[in-house]
Order: C-alpha cells, then sequence, then structure tokens
C-alpha cells in the first residue's frame, strides 16, 4: 500500500470572506445565549408548557448528534473494517465529529433550565435506569470522552519534538514533550480498544434518541410515531456518516483550494445508497403495517413535511447514488450529500416537533430569533473552529498537486477534472 | 499486545458495568396490590357545581401566587379551556358541550398521579418518584430542568417556569403529602363544599365508584375513568356522559413507559447486546488486520 496523501496543517488564511460572516453569525449567537442565560428561556425562546421542546433539542441536540455520525462511520470503516483508502477520510470526520459533539452539550446547556445541573446524571445516586435521555446522556458523555482521546495523537503528531513555549512557560518545555511522548506510546497500544468502544458507544445512543418520544405515543402523529423509531434512528444516522464526510470534503476543497480526493470520495459514497434503501424499505414496510399510509395523503404541515423528508432526504440521493457515473461527478456527489443532510435535518425537527401535537394547544410553534440566532451561532462556531484546527493540526490530507488558485470560486466540474 | 488487550477488555467491562446501574425496571416492582392501597381521589363530575373552592385552597396550601378571593368567583374562566400552570396546580373546567346555562359537566384536573407515570420513567435524574403513598412527587435539587417529563405527560399537567431564569422549577399538583403524611385529607378535597371529591384508598374508591354507578345507572355514564387507562391513576373520574376531551383523553390501558422500557432493558439486557457488539467488531478488526498482515509479509517475501 503506498499511500501519497499525508495529512497537513492547510497554509491558508484564517479571515477568508466567508470567515468573516461566520464570525459575525457567531457573535450574534454568542449574545443571544447570554442574553438566554440571564433572562431566563419565557423571554428568549417560543417555548411554553405546550410545547416544551424547541429547535434547541431538535437541531443543536437531535440533528447535531446524527450529523456527526462520520466520525464513528468511517473510523468503523477505516479502522476496524481496515479499508485502508478510507483513511485520509477518518481525521476530518472524527474533528468534525468531536466538534460536533461539542457544540451539542453547549447548546444543549442553552435548553436546560438548570444547566448548573448538567453534570446530576454522572451521580450514582441520581441514576435512573428507566430513562432513555439518562442513556443518551451517559453515552455521549462517554463517546465525547473517547473522541477528545481519539483526536489528541493528531495534537502529538503536530507538537511532539516542537514543543517551545514563549518566555516564561519554557521551562516547562522538556515537560510537556515527555507528557507526549509517554501518551504517544501508550495511546498507540490502546487507540483501537477506544474506536471500538466509540462505534458502539455511537450505535447505542444514535438509536435511543429515537427512543425518546416512543414515550408520548398519544401526542406523536402517526407518520412517525413508531417502537421501531430507534432503528430509524440508527439507520439513518448511519446514512447521513458518509454523505457528512463527502459534503465537509467537497467545502473545504472548495474554501482551501486543494484538490478534492474524488475518487475516495466516489468510493466510499457507494455505501450511501444501499443504506437508504434499507432504511427505504424499513419505513415502508413500517408504515404498511401499522396502517399508517393513509396519512400522506392527507393535505396538512405533518403530510407536507413527511414527504418533502423522504423525496428530498432519502429518493432523490439514493437514486442519483446508485448510478455509478454521477458518483465520481462532484457536482453530483454534492448535491445528493447535500440532500441527505437536509433531510436528516427536517427528519429530526419531524419527529421532535412537527409530529408532536400536545392534546390541548393554542398555537403552534415557532423559534424565536434568540433561538434561530443560537442555532445558526452554533453552526458558525463550529466551522470557525473546525477552520482553525484544520490551518494549525494535520487533519485534512493534501494531495500533491496543488490547485492552481488564481480564481477565487473554482469551478468544481473543470478543475476537478484536469 | 493481545494480553493487555485482554486486560483491558475485562477493566472496561467492569468500568462500564459499574457505570450504569443495574436496569430493573422500577415501575414494574411494584405489584398492583401497591397501587390499590396507595391514596386516590374520586371526582364526581355530576356533582361538582363549578365553585373553584378546590382551587382557592390548592393555590393557598401550595403557597402560589396571591389571588383574591373575587378572582376565584369569576365563572367567566369557563368560557375557554385552562390548563394546570405555574400559577395554578389545578383548575376547574367547564365541558366544552354544555350549555352556559346548564349546571353540571365541571371537571377539575390536576395532575392524575398515575400508578406507571411516563414522567417518572422518562426523568433522567430521578427527580420525580411515585411513593407508596400514591403520590408522584418531583424534587427540586435533582431536576436538570430538560423538560422530558412535560413530552412524557399523556394528560399535558407539568407546567415549567419558563420565566424564571435561575431556578425554574416544574410545577404539578402534590397531592399535598405533607397533609396526607398527617391523615389530613388534600387541601381540595377538604374545601369541597358539595363532596365532589373523595379521599381514600384507591381499592376503595374503585368499589364506591362502581357501586355508585350501579345505583343509579340513568345519572351515571358506566365507566371510571382512570381505573384502567394507562395502567390506572391515582386521580379517577366519574360523568354523566361518555367523558373524552383535552383533559380526559382517550387512552389505551397499556401503561405508557412500557415501549420504552423494553426496548432499552433490551438493549442493556445484562449489558450482553452492548459488550457482544464490541466483542465483535474488536474480533473482525483483529483478524483482518492479522490478514493485511500476512499479506504483506507474503509480499515482502515474493
Amino acid at each position: 500500500m503506498s499511500n501519497h496523501e499525508v495529512p497537513t496543517p492547510i497554509n491558508a488564511k484564517f479571515f477568508s470572506k466567508g470567515a468573516i460572516i461566520l464570525s459575525f453569525l457567531t457573535l450574534i449567537g454568542a449574545l443571544g445565549y447570554i442574553y438566554r442565560l440571564i433572562y431566563g428561556l419565557d423571554t428568549t425562546t417560543n417555548l411554553s408548557n405546550q410545547y416544551p421542546w424547541g429547535i434547541w433539542i431538535a437541531i443543536d441536540v437531535a440533528t447535531g448528534v446524527a450529523l456527526a455520525a462520520g466520525g464513528f462511520t468511517t473510523a468503523a470503516l477505516a479502522d476496524i473494517f481496515h479499508r485502508n483508502k478510507y483513511h485520509s477520510l477518518t481525521r476530518p470526520a472524527l474533528l468534525t465529529a468531536m466538534l460536533g459533539y461539542t457544540f451539542v452539550v453547549v447548546g444543549l446547556l442553552a435548553d436546560l433550565g438548570k444547566y448548573y445541573n448538567v453534570w446530576h446524571p454522572m451521580l450514582p445516586s441520581m441514576w435512573q435506569g428507566n430513562s432513555v435521555l439518562f442513556e443518551v446522556g451517559i453515552c455521549v458523555m462517554i463517546y465525547l470522552t473517547i473522541l477528545y482521546v481519539e483526536f489528541f495523537p493528531i495534537v502529538i503528531e503536530r507538537f511532539m519534538g516542537h514543543v517551545n513555549l514563549p518566555g516564561l512557560l519554557s521551562k516547562y518545555n522538556s515537560l510537556i514533550e515527555s507528557f507526549l511522548k509517554i501518551s504517544n506510546r501508550t495511546l498507540y497500544r490502546v487507540l483501537s480498544l477506544f474506536i471500538i468502544a466509540g462505534v458502539v458507544l455511537s450505535c447505542l445512543h444514535q438509536s435511543s434518541l429515537g427512543t425518546l418520544m416512543v414515550i408520548a405515543p398519544y401526542k406523536m402523529h402517526p407518520l412517525w410515531y413508531t417502537p421501531i423509531l430507534p432503528l430509524l434512528f440508527l439507520l439513518s444516522a448511519l446514512s447521513v456518516g458518509f454523505p457528512m464526510v463527502i459534503f465537509e470534503s467537497i467545502l473545504s476543497s472548495w474554501s482551501f483550494k486543494i484538490k478534492p480526493e474524488i475518487k475516495t470520495l466516489a468510493s466510499i459514497a457507494k455505501y450511501t445508497p444501499i443504506l437508504l434503501f434499507c432504511y427505504l424499505s424499513i419505513k415502508v414496510a413500517d408504515l404498511a403495517i401499522r396502517n399508517a399510509f393513509g396519512y400522506i395523503g392527507e393535505t396538512s404541515i405533518e403530510s407536507f413535511c413527511f414527504i418533502l423528508e423522504m423525496v428530498i432526504g432519502v429518493i432523490i440521493p439514493m437514486v442519483i447514488l446508485f448510478q455509478r457515473d454521477k458518483r465520481h461527478s462532484i457536482k453530483y456527489l454534492f448535491l445528493s450529500a447535500l440532500c441527505i443532510i437536509f433531510g436528516i435535518l427536517l427528519n429530526r425537527i419531524n419527529v421532535f416537533l412537527v409530529a408532536y401535537t400536545p392534546p390541548y394547544s393554542t398555537g403552534y410553534y415557532f423559534p424565536s430569533f434568540v433561538e434561530i440566532a443560537v442555532t445558526a451561532g452554533l453552526i458558525s462556531g463550529l466551522i470557525l473552529v473546525y477552520r482553525f484546527m484544520v490551518i494549525h493540526l494535520p487533519v485534512i490530507s493534501i494531495q500533491r498537486v496543488k490547485y492552481n488558485a488564481v480564481t477565487d470560486t473554482p469551478k468544481s466540474e473543470s478543475t476537478v477534472k484536469a | 499486545m493481545d494480553k493487555d488487550r485482554r486486560k483491558f477488555l475485562k477493566l472496561s467491562t467492569v468500568a462500564t458495568a459499574s457505570l450504569i446501574p443495574s436496569v430493573t425496571s422500577a415501575s414494574t416492582e411494584h405489584c398492583e396490590d401497591d397501587f390499590d392501597n396507595a391514596f386516590g381521589v374520586l371526582v364526581d363530575t355530576t356533582v361538582c357545581v363549578g365553585c373553584r373552592n378546590c382551587e382557592l385552597a390548592c393555590n393557598q396550601q401550595n403557597e402560589l401566587p396571591e389571588q383574591p378571593e373575587e378572582h376565584f368567583s369569576d365563572k367567566s374562566v369557563f368560557n375557554s379551556m385552562r390548563k394546570p400552570s405555574v400559577e395554578a396546580y389545578t383548575v376547574v373546567n367547564r365541558s366544552i358541550d354544555s350549555q352556559p346555562s346548564e349546571l353540571g359537566s365541571f371537571s377539575k384536573i390536576q395532575c392524575m398521579h398515575c400508578n406507571h407515570p411516563a414522567c417518572v420513567s422518562a426523568c433522567i435524574v430521578g427527580a420525580l418518584t411515585k411513593c407508596t403513598h400514591g403520590v408522584v412527587s418531583w424534587d427540586a435539587w435533582k431536576c436538570i430542568g430538560c423538560r422530558y417529563c412535560m413530552i412524557a405527560c399523556p394528560f399535558q399537567i407539568p407546567a415549567y417556569e419558563f420565566k424564571e431564569p435561575l431556578k425554574p422549577r416544574v410545577m404539578k399538583c402534590t397531592f399535598c403529602y405533607d397533609r396526607i403524611h398527617d391523615n389530613k385529607k388534600p387541601a381540595c378535597v377538604e374545601s369541597c363544599p358539595v363532596e365532589a371529591l373523595t379521599f381514600g384508598k384507591r381499592r376503595d374508591l374503585i368499589k364506591l365508584a362502581h357501586s355508585r354507578i350501579e345505583t343509579s345507572p340513568d345519572k351515571y355514564y358506566d365507566h371510571v375513568y382512570g381505573e384502567k387507562e394507562i395502567g390506572g391513576t391515582s386521580w379517577m373520574y366519574l360523568a354523566s356522559k361518555e367523558f373524552i376531551n383535552y383533559d380526559l383523553p382517550k387512552l389505551g390501558e397499556e401503561q405508557i413507559p412500557q415501549m420504552t422500557e423494553i426496548i432499552q432493558h433490551g438493549i442493556f439486557k445484562s449489558f450482553l447486546p452492548p459488550l457482544a457488539l464490541y466483542g465483535f467488531l474488536g474480533l473482525v478488526m483483529h483478524s483482518i488486520r492479522q490478514n493485511k498482515k500476512k499479506e504483506t509479509e507474503n509480499d515482502e517475501q515474493s
């Protein structure tokens, strides 16, 4: 096996035009976040006794966790099943997962009424084995730790042998250096155990996020209420894993003007339509068994959202990605990945918000400005930290042939073929 | 390497096993007898006159925001549906189809104190508990404010202090736990001038309800709401006609937490499924790695 691609810090300016816009959004989000912490949920959100959960749960937490699935799916494929050609994708996927989960926790803190009690589930005296949320919480907590451990070797690789702290701190240089060396040796031995644990924990909480709403049978719309929600959540998380990696890889290649790894991306995309097909079949079978097909025909917000979710999120990308030639086109790869990501977003919003109908309600829930600002701020912040990390740490693998970055917006098709 | 690995596996097994509590189903621990011995209240909606004394007594007992007494004699509140809120643990609603002039068809709404409460099963930190008296109570200190209990409750009862930035509480009927403890009736029951509310052992109340239906079958619709709904509730209702409305929705007899608990405890059955997955993935990883090693060795030799 000869692998020419080596992960390297990207040589780019941090503040591109896009990064400035994102910084602006992050700033607004941060202000909204602080505003919420000071003034409480009532002033800042449209949550109510009728609709106790909003987009901070549906998007920041549920969608965030699903979209971070690239981390464990790629790790399983490359490290456990040893498909070595995908190794160049594991680091960006790992970084996304690590940052994704970190921002999930940050987002969750905004939503929790008593955010300062977030550590309570760790106390044995408060363990509650019947609670699905408890399991999700514990799994996410352990998995986040594992992600940091998995990411640490990348930090070691960058700094081992180059620790050079300025001024007074310089006396700690050798200490840190030896710490890095010891960690490096230990981690090298046990890393695979962490990787497997990460995959197991992911499967557990990805599915359990679906189990969450199974507790509200009388409040959920029949298009989404099914006891197999956990299976559907797991399958959809597995399906969105690789598309998310593809989506990011293409985006960063455009942003940093490097050549997209089209062959690897096309190759990893071949698993996705199969997973989507499984998802679609189970979904159809489930609707048939529960006799819920009729609800698709009713003209309501629910049926519209359901059709949108299935057509854009599942059927269209599945059809595109089943075709070999389309998988080798950056344009189609990007389009289908975008569709799937949108589908996941819509699915989670549907399950947690659209399908939720309290027996007594005086209106609908629609997110407030602060809710939207905080969510947008979190996403922007995540992208910025990601950008910062790939500029300073060896995450993205670059092929030796570099992009000729003359034009600002590279035309993907022409450059890829060239 | 292999030895280390096995050692680590063992260690991590022990670690994870001790990390998460043994998953015995709390709500199936009780036998049905416990629930029948627990306290309950029978609400006879055919007797209720809608005086709202119970609301006043409740607010006073629970030190809810002071309201002038005139507030509680205002009958115009019946023109719209109300739900218990952070300012009122209990409210009286008039049945939607009854004429304004007609008396009767009032029903008092509060936490039903279910036998198998969905909120208790849902709560991430066990802040909600069902105690032997039948009371579902909430622990302010444990609560983290996730509001999953509100999602879970089929009666849409728990209210949340969204306005409170630092110490928001989940607000709902406490079943006057302290009063029950002191052998007193709940404040609302005591305040009722027409004895629409009967406090007692759940078992006796079920008997009482059925005997009332038997003695005056014309007056009552033959159903004790809460006797069997979602596995039974501590608060039960009698009415003159079928009483399915927003407050007392049509519910099956299956306990609500059953499905999620079956799924959860299935996935975590003695931790076997996750451990099996771990072992399987480890095996796959190991064997493929060995194969690859052999391949490269062969390549080097040839």
